[in-house]
């Protein structure tokens, strides 16, 4: 049970409709992620994702199963994951250098010593000059990044991310993709990243999990063994192409059934 | 591919010498009116528009009642006006007055935008209080809270205490639903987010809500120093030994007609004043705690 980071068993929700039948929404989930692994989880719309990463970061509660990380039962914790949504969600009142120390600061560590540890991170990941800027003064892309910063330097070692860079232009969405490439290196973090795109989940990944529709559970589950470090042209490539065809056949499955569930039910 | 490129590149770098022949005249615009639209008017002209229409409304009203249009036992005349000022300035009873009707507005001001701002943001803190109080705080919001004054002027006496009351009377509901609205629109997503930071209640409070519910404060500061001070007047027209309210209330009773609308005009004064002191303040306060373009 230890050889593993975060282990998911079992895990799903239900919930209770207004005439009192018990509606499942997502499970049994079943994971099984080592450390330092890149993760991406595609699925079709409303099979659950976004829930499903609220039961592990502890937001809401599962209604079965079993959340472990390093072997330790952690579900309904808060402050065991970072988790950053689509939304940037910085606070416009505060300065990005302000913003960036929030998770710090709520932890209880000095405003100065926070300060101290963010700065050069800051400079280093392309926010240098920034610091005392409002997110409003700042683009899309760059208010991205100030709220991945602020997951990485809560400094947890497994990290929620969904749909970071779903806002974004594709031409921000590439050199974001890079840039967090280069920041899972640095830090060696676990990262779970949720998408719709499969060319971002491959390329980033060690593992794509590919969920079904409503209730989701795991459909399946690829390893793609890609070399890295990776160029953003390997998307071209024909060990790429042959994953990304398969990966997408899989997927426009449950898409089809997604698409046949809302139907029925609208 | 390439040689395509630098061709189509090599083309647009050498551009054929273009001669302009202007033949005719450019053609005249039909709509003045758009023009209009984009137009606006010159400040200085609409400053001597102003003072104008202002002096002409004074000479307008000094001639009628010299040539009896109007009748100067009610509507009084500017000559008489300005007479009856110039004497309450030499006595210094202006001031008193004046600085009477200040204070206590701006205490009822202050009392009422804390208390209501203090009551708003803590029913944040139980729903079930919040929802137990929700009826009573609209249905005092819907009374007419000048209807009190009588009241309030017999409890508190006819001292400033009884003004301040009706001012925070008036202003502590409002501030109460405005900042309680505020504090109800705040985004559940940033909420959520400093909880996956860990964050406890308090820190939520802190960091999220009270920031959060500040425009919606801010935006009452205006609303409520008009507010105070229409409660200090009414306080003073029940009952007061002192004060603008108390200056036009007695001149009514015994039909010195120029001495109200001399005090009308330090009210006038007095409240354009305090308009331009909260706008300051609001300017201050928005620029400190919102950084929204």
């Amino acid at each position: 049970m230890d050889a593993y980071k975060l282990e998911l068993e079992s895990v799903g929700k239900t919930y209770t409709a207004a005439d009192g039948k018990t509606v499942p929404a997502l499970g049994p989930v079943e994971m099984k992620i080592p450390d330092h692994r890149f993760i991406s989880i595609v699925g079709p719309s409303g099979c659950g994702k976004s829930t499903l990463f609220n039961i592990i970061s502890g937001l809401l509660d599962s209604s079965e199963g079993a959340i472990y990380v390093d072997g330790r039962r952690v579900d309904g914790l808060t402050g065991i994951t970072g988790y950053m949504l689509q939304k940037d969600l910085l606070l416009p009142w505060r300065t990005i250098l302000d913003n960036v120390i929030l998770g710090l600061e709520i932890q209880g560590v000095p405003r100065r010593q926070a300060k101290e540890r963010a700065l050069p991170l800051l400079a280093k990941y392309g926010l240098g000059g920034f610091e005392h800027q409002y997110p409003a003064q700042l683009s899309g892309g760059m208010k991205q990044r100030a709220a991945l910063l602020r997951t990485i330097l809560y400094d947890r070692e497994i990290i929620l991310l969904d749909e970071p860079f779903g806002a974004l232009d594709a031409q921000t969405r590439t050199m974001m993709q890079e840039w967090l490439l280069d920041l899972w290196d640095d830090f060696q973090k676990t990262i779970l990243f949720v998408t719709h795109d499969m060319d971002e989940a491959i390329y980033l990944s060690d593992e794509v999990y590919i969920m079904t529709a409503r209730p989701g559970t795991i459909k399946r589950h690829l390893t793609i063994d890609l070399p890295r470090p990776r160029k953003p042209q390997i998307v071209t490539s024909e060990p790429f192409m042959k994953l990304k065809e398969e990966a997408l056949k899989t997927l426009s499955e449950e898409t089809m059934k997604a698409y046949a569930q809302e139907t029925t039910a609208g | 591919m390439e040689s395509q490129w630098k061709a189509a590149g090599t083309a647009a770098e050498e551009p054929a010498v273009v001669k302009r022949e202007t033949r005719g005249p450019a053609p005249k615009r039909k709509s003045s009116g758009l023009k209009y639209e984009m137009s606006t008017p010159k400040p200085w002209a609409v400053a001597l528009g102003q003072v104008g229409l202002f002096a002409l409304i004074v000479v307008l009203w000094e001639l009628f009642a010299r040539v009896g249009i109007i009748n100067p036992f009610f509507w009084s005349q500017p000559v008489e006006i300005i007479k009856t000022w110039w004497i309450s300035v030499q006595s210094g009873a202006v001031w008193i007055d004046t600085m009477y009707t200040f204070r206590s507005t701006v205490l009822g001001f202050l009392l009422g935008t804390a208390g209501g701002t203090l009551i708003g943001l803590s029913f944040w803190w139980s729903k079930y209080y919040a929802r137990v109080f929700e009826p009573f705080i609209i249905m005092f919001e819907a009374m007419p809270k000048l209807a009190l004054a009588p009241i309030v002027v017999l409890v508190f006496g006819i001292g400033i205490s009884s003004k301040v009351a009706m001012g925070f009377a008036i202003t502590v509901v409002i501030t109460t639903l405005t900042t309680y609205n505020g504090v109800k629109s705040v985004d559940k997503d940033l909420v959520r987010m400093v909880y996956s930071l860990g964050a406890s209640r308090w820190q939520v409070f802190r960091k999220v809500i009270m920031p959060s519910a500040m425009p919606a404060m801010i935006s009452a500061l205006r609303i409520n120093i008009g507010l105070a001070l229409t409660g200090a007047i009414v306080g003073e027209y029940i009952g007061s030994e002192q004060g603008l309210g108390r200056m036009i209330f007695y001149a009514g009773q015994t039909y010195e007609i120029s001495l109200i609308w001399a005090n009308i005009f330090n009210l006038s004064v007095l409240s354009m004043l305090l308009y331009l002191l909260v706008g300051r303040l609001e300017t201050w306060l928005l620029k400190g705690f919102t950084h929204q373009k």
